[in-house]
């Protein structure tokens, strides 16, 4: 009797739960035609973007809630989609700037109507303590500004209070660009002094949980780890406003989550998606129930690196080696699904002009691999590791069991680290891991902006390769400041022809920056950060 | 010795679920041995043409991303499977049967010492210590068996030591040191062989209880390198096919993976059954 | 009593001096340099230098265990680096969501597998007793975050019953006020009867995940204990007596046998605390699991330590108060100390 019971009251229960579940329909339906509701893999960790180990999925939030004096142009791309125009740079809080003849000063005029979200006006005394404070604190910030010549406190002046100069030590094409990223966001200078300590000048604490910002969206509610909630700003200047109320961005860490989430409707927008979920949705041609925009991420590309301080890779015949082993088909089918530019197989033995990426001559021959390790003394093969970077796991993971496979085939024996994804950058700065699988891409959409980290012999972390040829430096260190455009190419191909001629970096492809969105959702446009940017998305 | 026989043929014809979990261990040991001959296909052959085919008469339980044929591989896992749980249990048996013993033997200080070091170990939430034990040492089947090993120690180490100070005082063993046996001795030939059948009832929970640790571990990310197969890797990334409407390629080895620990847990219980009549459970 | 209590928890003081000693030194063996992690992309060797100082990893090993228990001592956990926040308020924020959860997957476990374990007992042999071995024991047997994609996918995915796998709350409601952090107890104080029934719906699954996965102890150590009783002296006499075979069971037996598995209950807890980190991580719950994962991954030492000496907190604290609870039903546990 009793046990009777007791079955009846637990079923019963559950049977209560599951109908109240049933009946529950979210009561702000209102709302939710306002609101945006962005799903991401991973959350902000800052709202500081000059803050200590800040990372790139903050940016998102610094892009939104902060204006720049300068911003890069939009265009239209090809397949329609939006896009930022690395070409043209336009006034943002500056109303109007005018570069000095000798090109040694940049003079900036205000915009006048701009308030901050406290209602206070944004002047030359905010622009010059945020340009102070990037270059003072150190780190991530400091070192973007310094790869636009701006590096000392003192090259920053205010001519009046709606007017500010920018000093140079020489003439840089990269200074203005380097204006328009997301590091050189300004402040509300008034609002952070009064959170600022003597041990804290640049209320470096406050302003990581807190929004002193001009820009679009201010920030309503932070909830590290879960979401982040940003409203529109009503009194934004900067240009027309978009009809989005709120954005939510929330974390969830699973895909499968994340594409359920998508498929059913419960959300807008979807950032980190993985390849395969977009080429199902790209395939489908725009019958499914939501769309993928996918725009190839410029500057950038995924990549074998073979560490050339390490036997044998010192050898560039080995290195080729394992550039004709590599199963490109392969990789592009079953890896990415086809989400990604090709970067081999290059007709040509040489570059075809001077645009980055471009495909480099090699082709899976593994003929050719065999004689070339054989050439290298070889013939018998090696021992070695593939590291691979465990957040990147979805796409990197098969690319290194089809690689282990390959280079098995001539006789190189493999085994597979994976790094999580936190420690994949010291591990890669220890420039120990004789081949990995990483990817690197410039914000800055020039070739030498890539060399110079990616192949310049000062050995930043993304010369992941140990890299070191004094010819490839100096091609690089002219082409930096080449103002001449015919020279410039010149310098240019002769840097790529090096990179593949010496092949300590063996490009796969070009990634593809997907994100799915609804068929309600307009306005998307892709940015050189890869982040969403809410001013121009239009919820219909 | 035929009444011990007799009582396990009472258990096993008693309890039909012991009989069959006995003959599933049977079988997943024959798949441990065999499975490399018995495979179909090179568990690690990649094929793109053949990538993510619903089971089929070739590919009976389908094949995964990279077009790997998942019978096989679920097949060949099971020795690696069955491995990491073996030498996590000897290993927890070895340290944690002795210390135990040991403590409840000798009790004073060194029951102090082993009964702190257990509560210290239980005071982790197992599964977390087990991944910060792999996340500090790397991800090798070494560090895995490890952990796995560490974390269920404390339990043999309790088991041990109540049977042990039941037993320190025994008939058999005043009657050993009557005789002039050393404690040592009296320890590892009177009392372990005693209390060891209790042990084993413990061996056989705590194999399933490492293979879902090790499978946990792979779904975090800190399981055994890639491309060798493994139950809890082989899910995992599964669990990434399912809402695309790839099932096969996560419920087949995660079949596999309940299959094996619920034959294990039959099994403690079984065996139970055998050593200690009155502890039915 | 209350001596017998303090007693308690002076003997539990060794063993968090244990894990504070063994967390320290585990963290500090994980591979990468936060340093380096932290410095940012383009940083140089200067750079890095710099931040490992400004953390304070430059010291010795001693030297950092010192001024992380000063620091303990003043209630300072430090900052998570990944979060930005202290770790204190973290672990305060999310505690709640990581206890509402596994408590009331251990009460619906408790719920169903009591009932389970007792009629099994009552009947060892039968067709239920089997059933019940098999079906808990299959329960236990599968990997939780298993259970936990299996029950999305058929029952949000498919049928669409369930709300999504979105934590605690559905976007569109707002959280409670809080009081004490369960959302389900918040939402009652305030008379917000339809959030309630958000959060509830919100609970289900990762409650049912976590409930499976431990009806199996639960269910055997209730039946073991069932028939060790039932096999007792007393219930013999009471048999004998002539008492109804209901109010020897429920009355007598169940209240008997339910001692063991009150101490079955504290494993359970911390067992439940373990599949919980991979259960949050399915059902992208904001508990204090899926933030110690991050930080494992990140080597992000402040917010383990934290995690961890909580957890320690909470498994002597729970001990504790299963120790209580004994003594409560079995007045002679107090006599005899």
């Amino acid at each position: 009797m009793h046990r009777r019971l007791f079955l009846s009251a637990t079923s019963g229960l559950v049977a209560a739960a599951l109908a109240a579940t049933l009946a529950a329909t979210p009561a702000a339906a209102q709302s939710r035609k306002e609101t945006l509701v962005v799903l991401v893999e991973n959350g902000p960790n800052s709202m500081d973007i000059h803050g200590v180990g800040t990372s790139f999925r903050s940016y998102v939030a610094a892009w939104n809630m902060y204006d720049r004096l300068v911003t890069f142009g939009r265009k239209t791309l090809p397949d329609g989609t939006l896009s930022y125009d690395s070409s043209k740079i336009e006034p943002e809080l500056a109303e109007s700037f005018i570069m000095a003849e000798d090109g040694k000063s940049i003079t900036f005029k205000l915009r006048r109507d701009a308030t901050f979200h406290d209602g206070s006006p944004v002047t030359a005394h905010d622009v010059k303590w945020s340009y102070d404070r990037a270059v003072s604190v150190g780190g991530f910030p400091t070192f973007q500004m310094k790869a636009g010549s701006l590096e000392k406190p003192e090259q920053f002046v205010v001519v009046d209070d709606y007017t500010f100069r920018v000093d140079l030590p020489k003439k840089d094409k990269l200074s203005l660009p380097d204006m328009a990223v997301v590091v050189p966001a300004i402040f509300n200078s008034k609002l952070a002094k009064q959170h600022a300590t003597e041990k804290d000048p640049w209320a470096m604490e406050w302003m990581k949980t807190n929004d002193a910002g001009s820009g679009a969206f201010k920030l309503e509610k932070w909830t590290p780890g879960q979401e982040t909630v940003l409203t529109r700003f009503e009194g934004w200047k900067g240009g027309k406003a978009s009809n989005v109320k709120r954005v939510i961005l929330r974390e969830v860490p699973s895909a499968g989550n994340r594409r359920a989430l998508m498929e059913r409707g419960d959300a807008d927008i979807s950032v980190d998606m993985p390849q395969k979920d977009s080429s199902e949705i790209v395939a489908e041609g725009g019958s499914g129930k939501y769309t993928v925009v996918g725009v190839p991420i410029e500057n950038s590309l995924k990549y074998i690196g073979l560490v050339t301080t390490m036997k044998p890779f010192d050898n560039p015949k080995v290195r080729q080696a394992v550039a004709y082993a590599v199963p490109y088909e392969q990789i592009y089918k079953s890896a990415i699904y086809g989400r990604g530019i090709p970067m081999c197989c290059s007709d040509a033995t040489g570059p075809k002009d001077a645009s980055w990426p471009q495909p480099f001559p090699y082709k899976t021959d593994l003929e050719k691999a065999k004689k070339l390790l054989a050439e290298a003394g070889y013939a018998d093969g090696f021992e070695t590791t593939i590291s691979i970077d465990l957040g990147d796991a979805t796409a990197s993971e098969p690319e290194a069991i089809l690689l282990q496979e390959a280079l098995g085939k001539i006789g190189i024996k493999a085994t597979i680290e994976k790094i999580p994804g936190a420690n994949f950058r010291s591990a890669m700065l220890q420039k120990n891991r004789p081949i990995h699988i990483a990817s690197f891409g410039g914000w800055l959409n020039y070739p030498d902006y890539f060399f110079f980290w990616g192949y310049h012999g000062q050995n930043a972390v993304f010369n992941t390769m140990s890299y070191q040829n004094p010819a490839m430096d100096k091609l690089i260190d002219t082409a930096r400041y080449e103002h001449d455009p015919a020279k410039y190419k010149a310098e240019v191909m002769k840097f790529i022809q090096l990179a593949m001629d010496d092949a300590p970096r063996i490009p796969l492809y070009q990634q593809i920056l997907d994100v799915g969105m609804q068929k309600n959702i307009k306005g998307y446009t892709y940015w050189f950060h890869r982040q969403l940017d809410f001013r121009t998305i239009e919820k219909m | 010795m035929t009444a011990t026989l007799r009582h396990i043929r009472y258990v096993l014809t008693e309890n039909p679920i012991t009989l069959f979990a006995f003959a599933l261990f049977g079988f997943i040991i024959l798949c441990g041995i065999f499975g490399p001959w018995l495979a179909p296909y090179d568990p690690l052959a990649t094929n793109a043409a053949m990538a993510l085919q619903p089971p089929s008469s070739a590919h009976w339980f389908g094949t995964d991303a990279l077009g790997r044929d998942i019978f096989s591989r679920v097949l060949v896992a099971t020795r690696l499977d069955l491995g990491i749980a073996f030498a996590s249990v000897l290993l927890t048996f070895a340290i944690g049967a002795l210390a135990g013993i040991a403590a409840g033997f000798f009790g004073g200080w060194t029951d102090r010492i082993v009964g702190r070091t257990a509560d210290t170990i239980m005071a982790f939430p197992l599964f977390v210590l087990a991944m910060g034990i792999v996340a500090a040492l790397g991800n090798s089947v070494g560090n895995i068996v490890l952990a796995t090993a560490i974390i269920n120690t404390p339990l043999y180490a309790r088991v041990a030591r109540a049977e042990a100070n039941v037993r320190r005082n025994a008939g058999f063993v005043e009657a050993a040191r009557l005789s002039g046996n050393s404690e040592a001795r009296i320890l590892l030939l009177q009392i372990l062989p005693n209390i060891l059948p209790i042990l084993m009832v413990q061996c056989s929970l705590t194999m399933g209880y490492a293979i879902l640790n090790a499978a946990g571990l792979s779904f975090i990310g800190l399981g055994i390198a890639p491309p060798t197969p493994e139950w809890g890797i082989l899910v995992a990334e599964g669990a990434a096919f399912m809402i695309s409407g790839e099932w096969w390629v996560a419920l087949f080895p995660g079949l596999a993976l309940m299959v094996a620990v619920f034959c294990f847990n039959l099994l403690g219980d079984g065996l139970r059954d055998i050593v200690d009549p009155r502890r039915r459970t | 009593m209350l001596g017998l209590i303090g007693k308690r928890i002076l003997s539990a003081i060794p063993s968090v001096i244990g894990v504070l000693v063994v967390t320290f030194v585990l963290t500090r063996a994980l591979p990468g340099d936060p340093a380096a992690f932290f410095a940012g992309p383009a940083a140089t060797k200067e750079a890095i230098e710099e931040i490992r100082r400004s953390l304070g990893l430059d010291k010795s090993l001693p030297e950092q265990f010192i001024v992380y228990l000063k620091d303990l001592v003043q209630g300072d956990l430090g900052n998570s680096v990944a979060t930005g926040q202290p770790v204190l308020t973290e672990i305060v924020t999310r505690l709640p969501a990581s206890l509402e959860l596994t408590l009331l997957g251990l009460i619906v476990s408790v719920l169903i597998a009591v009932p389970l374990g007792v009629m099994a007992a009552t009947r060892p042999g039968s067709l239920i007793d089997h059933t019940c071995r098999v079906v808990t024991t299959a329960g236990v047997s599968l990997p939780a975050f298993f259970t936990g994609l299996l029950l999305v996918y058929v029952l949000y995915y498919q049928l669409g019953i369930a709300p999504a796998p979105l934590g605690r709350l559905d976007i569109f409601y707002s959280t409670p006020t809080r009081v004490t952090g369960f959302y389900l107890i918040d939402t009652l104080l305030e008379g917000d009867l339809e959030t309630f029934r958000a959060a509830a719906a919100q609970l289900i699954l990762p409650v049912v995940t976590l409930a499976v996965f431990t009806l199996a102890p639960l269910a055997r150590m209730t039946r073991a204990a069932m028939l060790e009783v039932l096999a007792s002296d007393f219930v013999r006499t009471a048999r004998a007596a002539g008492l109804p075979r209901r109010k020897i069971i429920y009355t007598y037996a169940f209240r008997n046998a339910m001692l063991p598995v009150i101490t079955t209950l504290g494993m359970v807890f911390s067992f439940l605390l373990g599949a919980n980190v991979l259960v949050e991580k399915v059902f992208s719950w904001p508990g204090i699991g899926t933030f110690a994962i991050e930080a494992l991954i990140a080597s992000d030492y402040a917010p383990i330590q934290g995690f961890v000496l909580t957890m320690a907190l909470m498994y002597v604290a729970l001990n504790l108060a299963i120790d209580i609870l004994y003594i409560v039903i079995d007045p002679r546990v107090g006599f005899e100390a």
